[in-house]
């Protein structure tokens, strides 16, 4: 979804080829998502199925020039005024295998939050070093701070994340000086069709 | 690098107190920070960081290891020599700004070199010169309470930078500042760190201490792990080619 909307924004600039949408939207965005061509001609098709852009002159796909129509402008317009869609969460590795981990008898937990903290430490680290090389380069251009943009958003989300991690740490640590409760009786099969919030409270709580 | 680390904590041990109610602040920590390394020590509450800084300052005394300072074993040095390696070669920074109200920014900038025996005129120019280079010219002659945290912070790190310093010890610098300015306080240690000097930052904060070269994560008052120095540069396909 996002890349169709971001080959609609380069459009509204001026009609492009494809190729030279692939750069641009890896220029704005550092690379961070890299395209490939066929991507960018798949979209391409499709938004012009949908007649939200036009093809201008002859020539093969690849050399083609294409524009943005008034329906294109609409739906580009659309989507700057509306918020990105965040009630439907995509699935997150992370929080999968922690969730898996905390139920698997011999997992150490404690290691694999370790590990993934220093992890993406490292990694903000490195956005760090290529947001202070953007910050000394003084950005100016559109391209420069859209990438800036790109850059803080990472470092914001792994941030978050080690955030998150500590917070999943000191939890686990509390739950674990607990007096244990008796271990509840075996859960019925599935078919019992038991509604989820009929869970003991104390697997319930450690949802954060 | 050079071969001698400016900054090494050897098997360095704190105990408060004795007995069954002794607390084992650090249990041993080796830890080498060489000129031109930005060091972030990252841990809970708890987990030893400031005691490692006060003890690396020598604002506190070990009860085992070492502290070498640039090859001094601060440990065995006289409260006199230990007070002139303070002033001369270690540079501290603290979250509260430590700042002396009765001074204006160019007096506490100034003091320490004075008290080092540098001429009055001369510790002023210096001072003058430290506040010109992170951007702060105007604030000179304005006392503490008339300045923000942030401008305080910048000045505190000031008085940190000024002279030979070759070591900064920088305790939650960015704690009560906004991020915009924890982000000016942060692109000033990574500076001086690049002319050369070695910078221990405490934080609890991953933002900040991704600012540095190698994140030391403490546990208990030990380490129990840390980032590889310059290990993610290869995360970001497109990074080095912009």
């Amino acid at each position: 979804m996002s890349i169709r909307y971001g080959l609609l924004a380069l459009l509204e600039q001026g009609p492009r080829y494809g190729s030279q949408l692939r750069t641009e939207f890896e220029t704005r965005t550092g690379a961070t998502w890299p395209l490939n061509i066929g991507q960018v001609y798949t979209t391409l098709g499709r938004l012009e199925r949908d007649g939200l852009i036009v093809p201008e002159g002859g020539g093969d796909a690849k050399q083609q020039l294409y524009a943005i129509t008034d329906e294109g402008r609409r739906e580009l317009g659309d989507w700057f005024s509306q918020p990105v869609d965040r009630t439907q969460p995509s699935r997150d590795e992370l929080a999968i295998k922690l969730a898996m981990a905390v139920g698997t008898p011999g997992v150490d937990v404690a290691r694999i939050i370790q590990a993934q903290r220093r992890h993406t430490l490292a990694a903000m680290q490195d956005y760090t070093r290529l947001k202070a090389r953007a910050l000394a380069a003084e950005p100016e251009s559109g391209d420069d701070i859209a990438w800036l943009l790109v850059l803080e958003q990472l470092i914001f989300f792994a941030e978050a994340e080690s955030r998150w991690l500590d917070h999943c740490e000191s939890r686990l640590l509390r739950l674990a000086a607990r007096p244990r409760p008796v271990e509840p009786a075996p859960r019925p099969p599935a078919d019992a069709q038991a509604p989820a919030d009929d869970r003991p409270k104390a697997r319930g709580g450690t949802s954060s | 690098m050079t071969a001698t680390p400016v900054l090494r904590l050897a098997a360095l041990t704190r105990v408060h107190g004795s007995g069954p109610t002794a607390v084992h602040a650090l249990k041993g920590v080796d830890l080498s920070v060489h000129a031109g390394e930005f060091v972030a020590v990252m841990g809970p509450s708890g987990s030893g960081k400031s005691t490692l800084l006060t003890l690396a300052g020598g604002l506190d005394t070990a009860t085992g290891g070492q502290v070498l300072v640039e090859g001094h074993d601060l440990g065995a040095l006289s409260r006199a020599r230990l007070a002139k390696i303070r002033r001369t070669s270690v540079g501290y920074v603290f979250q509260d700004y430590n700042l002396i109200p009765a001074l204006t920014a160019a007096e506490n900038i100034a003091l320490p070199r004075e008290l080092d025996g540098v001429a009055a005129r001369t510790a002023r120019r210096e001072a003058l010169a430290a506040l010109d280079e992170i951007g702060l010219s105007e604030l000179a002659d304005r006392f503490p309470d008339e300045m923000s945290g942030g401008q305080q912070q910048r000045v505190a790190i000031a008085r940190a930078l000024v002279g030979e310093r070759r070591l900064v010890l920088a305790d939650e610098p960015t704690g009560a500042l906004d991020s915009e300015t924890g982000e000016a306080v942060l692109a000033l240690l990574r500076r001086r760190c690049d002319e050369g000097a070695a910078v221990v930052l405490v934080t609890h904060e991953s933002r900040y201490a991704a600012w540095a070269d190698r994140v030391v994560f403490l546990r208990d008052g030990t380490i129990v792990d840390q980032t590889a120095a310059g290990s993610a540069e290869t995360l970001l396909a497109g990074g080095g080619t912009r």
